[in-house]
């Protein structure tokens, strides 16, 4: 074959293969990565999924703040207004956490619709309130 | 009084870089010398005026003026001096000041570096650069004033600079970073001034080569001492979170590296030029993007300080008309002439080609991983958020596949190899660099795949490098007079290759064999923690110029030898309230030991966060050597000719 | 053919870029940190609270029936607060009827603030523990809502209220109400 041709060919196949190895693995990867953000009142009603990532947000209950005395366990609740879900973390809670302040945790939850969160976030500063807290509030008023 | 005045020079520098934009535009299509001749002194006369204003932002902070709304809100009596210049750009107005000021001092660079260049060139380059800076005037003058006085009521006093900000690694990171995003406008300017007379050729790339190298230098300092200060300052120990914000500064940095090799190319072969340019326009869209994302708050991410959607709808437009502008002008103008320079499947430019493309996908991978929340908010698929397991899916083998490339490109001949020589030129390195891999988790008590990857991905660059050194020295009179004859980009390119090896390794290994413990201790409790005992001594308050603390004494004892003795701190600064941890860490070449105070329990007893992080340090080191490599790239004297 | 496909390859990026652009123009529409009250046009819901410096005394909605009023809330804690005070002071001596909401604060604090910087409010109703706000859809301080004299929510403003914020969007809602 001609090798400018030949070269051509190469580069042809060489770009579409790997684009499209690129573009097949990104959509998989996206479909599994993502965790999607839901209310204590979906979990409540049972329209959040068991056992998958997911997000959770809202206002932490006053007073539901309880630590073990022996381990940095402890389990809060988190309510959007309208339902309130049981949190359980283990783990160093953020600086900006405290009861009756917005926060958001990723985890999964069990079968006795408690969440295992694995990480905690917490509102920045009083000016700022994660975007899904204010929406799970939102949602709770409609 | 001082307010009025920075002001009034901020509308004055407005009035100037119009003047820039216009009138050497003009000049350059009419081909009349005296407009085009106009362009350097106007730029010098838009650079003084920007400085004065931001000389008065300066007084006006240290001066504690809380008349000035911007000074009342990120500045306090109490605030350390240097604190108080700091937080000049500590939040979106006065980092928008910083950003013309920096765009003001490069557009000046230009111009004083310039004198051999057509003048054309040069009077449509400061127009483009005239024309950005008027973006930028506009927005901070219609939303974003940081000289708007709060009268006529008066404070006494004002609301501090966020905690989180109040660090010295936040002195240095905007103005690096900001250095490094305004660079690439250079880049761009250039390529649009390209676009516009019609013509592009190894001397136009000479010319753009090394304003790309120093913006580039300044965005991987940026990025990286941003990256050291998150690690060390947040109290997570991490110290890179695929946060929309980093993404934002990362995306232009790897196009920004494409554009550098594929520089090269144009520079040596006169080939890819049309892909050059693209490129330069696509670095400094990246970083104009990333802009957007961060002062817009349609993504909201630790670091967004300011969040209004005017802004948004102004960034956003300014946007449309730079980018959307150029990549037209790109559609219609790009140059469509075939390169005629041809070359085999082993040479340089295909491996350079190779390079590209994969910082391109890695590009792309990035920024749909950070826009797919807003873009499925946009189609409703609800409230959606892209973790880091995606970023690392794709960026770890993608960067190893480039690792494995790199060496091979860089001494592989232009145009075409021969297939013989080359071969035996990896034997030796390949299996070297397979020994040391396999055995280096050897020295450790678990065998990580990571480690043995990411070890043999940097042996085998180092080593090939190595021998391409020796290779390249021996065939002069002596050795050492080889080494002096090798040019010093080529030393550049050695250094900064090396550099992505040293990255490698610190990421490979702190990922690999970092060890994390939360623990709940109390004082005169001792935790052991791979060979290291840990004591929690005391806790004591402390009392700092703005903010209490409680301070724990660690001590980390190996082998009954004192190690280091940690002074972690919790903080709460007194007129904001807010609490802030703050860590406190051993370094060492080999690991750091990291240990930050989590929150107090009941009794004595306090949780406490211990890391013990090999070869962590690397990855910094690393950068430094990147960045070093860029500075002796640029002081090459095929650059030095021409200006 | 060939010709035309190689032209149109420049187009490219700028196909790209502006589907990169229509969705965020269509993100900066739908705002995340927008926050409309969700009781908008509807009446003050119902509360019993306290009246700061005179604990014993007990409001209800009652007090918004009659003439229009502003319902401030507001906190020692928040520092835009500090910001927006004087100007709410002058808003007050201009006639127009301020209600404070004392939103999560330490009373005490409260009574001192109001003592040391002058008092703008009719009075100020006690939410120590938010119950109130979260009825109101109250996000932080400061706020700011308008009631019409039939105790019916016609604005509400997130963030301080100045001079500009006055004269251009609040005054012409304040007007209406009248």
């Amino acid at each position: 074959m001609h090798t400018l041709r030949r070269y051509r060919l190469t580069m042809v196949i060489f770009i579409v293969t790997t684009t499209s190895v690129a573009v097949g693995l990104m959509s998989y990867a996206l479909r599994e990565n993502i965790n999607l953000f839901y209310t204590p009142s979906s979990v409540i009603s049972g329209d959040a999924p068991v056992n998958v990532t997911i997000r959770i947000g809202g206002m932490v209950v006053k007073d539901s703040l309880t630590r073990s005395k022996q381990s940095l366990q402890s389990t809060f609740r988190v309510t959007d207004g309208k339902s309130e879900v049981d949190v359980y973390y283990d783990g160093i809670l953020p600086d900006m956490f405290s009861e009756g302040e917005g926060a958001v945790a990723t985890g999964e939850i069990n079968g006795d619709l408690v969440f295992i969160a694995s990480s905690i976030l917490a509102k920045h500063d009083e000016n700022y309130m994660p975007p899904e807290v204010t929406y799970a509030l939102d949602e709770a008023a409609k | 009084m001082v307010a009025e005045f920075g002001h009034f020079s901020l509308i004055i520098a407005l009035f100037i870089a119009l003047m820039q934009t216009v009138i050497p535009q003009i000049g350059a299509s009419i081909k009349n010398q005296l407009w085009m001749s106009c362009a350097r002194p106007l730029v010098l006369a838009q650079s003084l005026f920007i400085l004065l204003s931001f000389i008065c932002l300066v007084f006006l902070f240290i001066n504690d003026d809380f008349s000035v709304r911007y000074v009342a809100e990120n500045s306090n009596t109490l605030l350390p001096d240097r604190y108080k210049i700091s937080a000049v750009w500590g939040a979106h107005e006065g980092s928008l000041l910083l950003w013309v000021l920096i765009l003001a001092f490069w557009s000046l660079a230009v111009s004083m570096f310039s004198s051999k260049l057509p003048i054309q060139l040069v009077a449509r380059v400061l127009a483009v650069l005239g024309f950005i800076s008027v973006g930028f005037y506009l927005f901070m003058l219609f939303t974003s004033n940081p000289f708007d006085r709060s009268l006529p009521y008066f404070l006494t006093e004002g609301a501090d600079l966020n905690p989180l900000l109040q660090d010295v690694g936040l002195i240095f990171h905007p103005p690096i970073l900001y250095m490094g995003y305004v660079g690439l406008s250079v880049a761009f300017a250039f390529s649009v001034a390209a676009l516009l007379n019609g013509s592009i050729d190894s001397a136009w790339a000479r010319w753009v080569k090394p304003w790309t190298l120093i913006a580039w230098m300044f965005l991987t300092l940026g990025i990286s001492l941003g990256s050291w200060w998150a690690y060390y300052e947040l109290g997570w120990g991490g110290w890179w979170f695929w946060d929309p914000v980093e993404n934002a500064s990362l995306m232009p940095w790897l196009v920004c590296t494409a554009l550098i090799h594929s520089l090269s190319v144009t520079e040596k072969r006169g080939a890819f030029a049309s892909w050059t340019l693209l490129l330069a326009i696509m670095a400094f869209s990246l970083s104009l993007l990333g802009t957007f994302l961060v002062r817009s708050g349609v993504l909201t991410s630790v670091h967004a300080f300011a969040t209004d959607p005017t802004r948004g709808i102004f960034i956003l437009i300014f946007l449309i008309v730079v980018i959307g502008g150029s990549l037209l002008l790109f559609a219609f103008r790009g140059p469509t002439k075939k390169s005629s320079s041809k070359f085999s499947s082993l040479s340089k430019e295909l491996f350079i080609l190779a390079n590209n493309l994969i910082l391109i996908i890695i590009t792309a991978v990035i920024l749909l991983g950070t826009l797919y929340p807003l873009i499925a908010d946009v189609l409703g698929w609800g409230k959606i958020s892209v973790g880091p397991p995606y970023f690392n899916l794709f960026f770890v083998p993608l960067t190893l596949l480039l690792g494995l490339l790199m060496p091979v490109a860089s001494i592989l001949r232009w145009k075409k190899t021969p297939r013989l020589n080359i071969l035996k030129y990896f034997n030796g390195p390949l299996i070297l660099s397979v020994i040391i891999g396999g055995s280096f988790p050897l020295m450790y008590e678990s065998y990580e795949p990571i480690a043995v990857v990411s070890i043999f991905i940097s042996s085998w660059i180092i080593l090939i490098t190595l021998r391409d050194i020796g290779h390249k020295s021996s065939t002069k009179v002596s050795i050492l007079d080889g080494l002096k004859r090798i040019k010093i980009s080529y030393w550049g390119m050695v250094t900064a290759h090396i550099g992505v090896a040293i990255c490698i390794i610190g990421v490979g290994l702190t990922t690999a064999y970092s060890i994390q413990r939360d623990v709940r201790m109390l004082p005169g409790e001792t935790i052991s923690l791979a060979n290291y005992q840990f004591e929690f001594v005391t806790i004591e308050p402390y009392e700092g110029p703005n903010y209490i603390a409680d301070q724990a004494t660690v001590l980390v004892t190996k082998k009954n030898s004192t190690i280091a003795l940690l002074k972690p701190q919790k903080r709460r600064y007194f007129s904001s309230g807010q609490t802030m941890t703050e860590a406190s860490i051993d370094s060492s070449i080999f690991r750091d030991l990291y240990i930050a105070l989590g929150e107090p329990l009941q009794g004595d007893a306090w949780a406490i966060r211990i890391y013990i992080k090999p070869f962590v340090m690397w990855i910094w080191i690393g950068a430094l050597f990147i960045a070093m490599g860029a500075v002796l790239a640029s002081l090459d004297g095929r650059f030095k000719k021409i200006q | 053919m060939v010709q035309l496909v190689n032209k149109l390859k420049f187009f490219l990026p700028l196909t790209i870029f502006t589907g990169i652009t229509f969705f965020l123009i269509v993100a900066l529409d739908r705002d995340p940190n927008y926050m409309p009250s969700t009781l908008l046009d509807r009446p003050v819901p119902a509360f019993s609270l306290s009246v700061l410096g005179n604990e014993s005394e007990f409001i209800d909605e009652k007090i918004f029936m009659g003439e229009p009023s502003l319902l401030n809330v507001w906190a020692t804690w928040c520092f835009s607060c500090r910001i927006e005070h004087p100007f709410l002071h002058q808003l007050s001596l201009q006639g127009i009827r301020i209600i404070g909401l004392n939103y999560k604060d330490n009373t005490f604090k409260a009574k001192n603030w109001l003592d040391e910087k002058k008092d703008p409010y009719i009075l100020s109703l006690v939410d120590q523990k938010g119950i109130f706000a979260m009825d109101l859809g109250v996000f932080g301080a400061p706020e700011t809502y308008m009631i019409d004299s039939r105790g019916i929510i016609r604005h509400k403003h997130v963030g301080i209220i100045d001079d500009l914020v006055w004269s251009e969007s609040l005054m012409p809602i304040w007007k209406s109400l009248k």
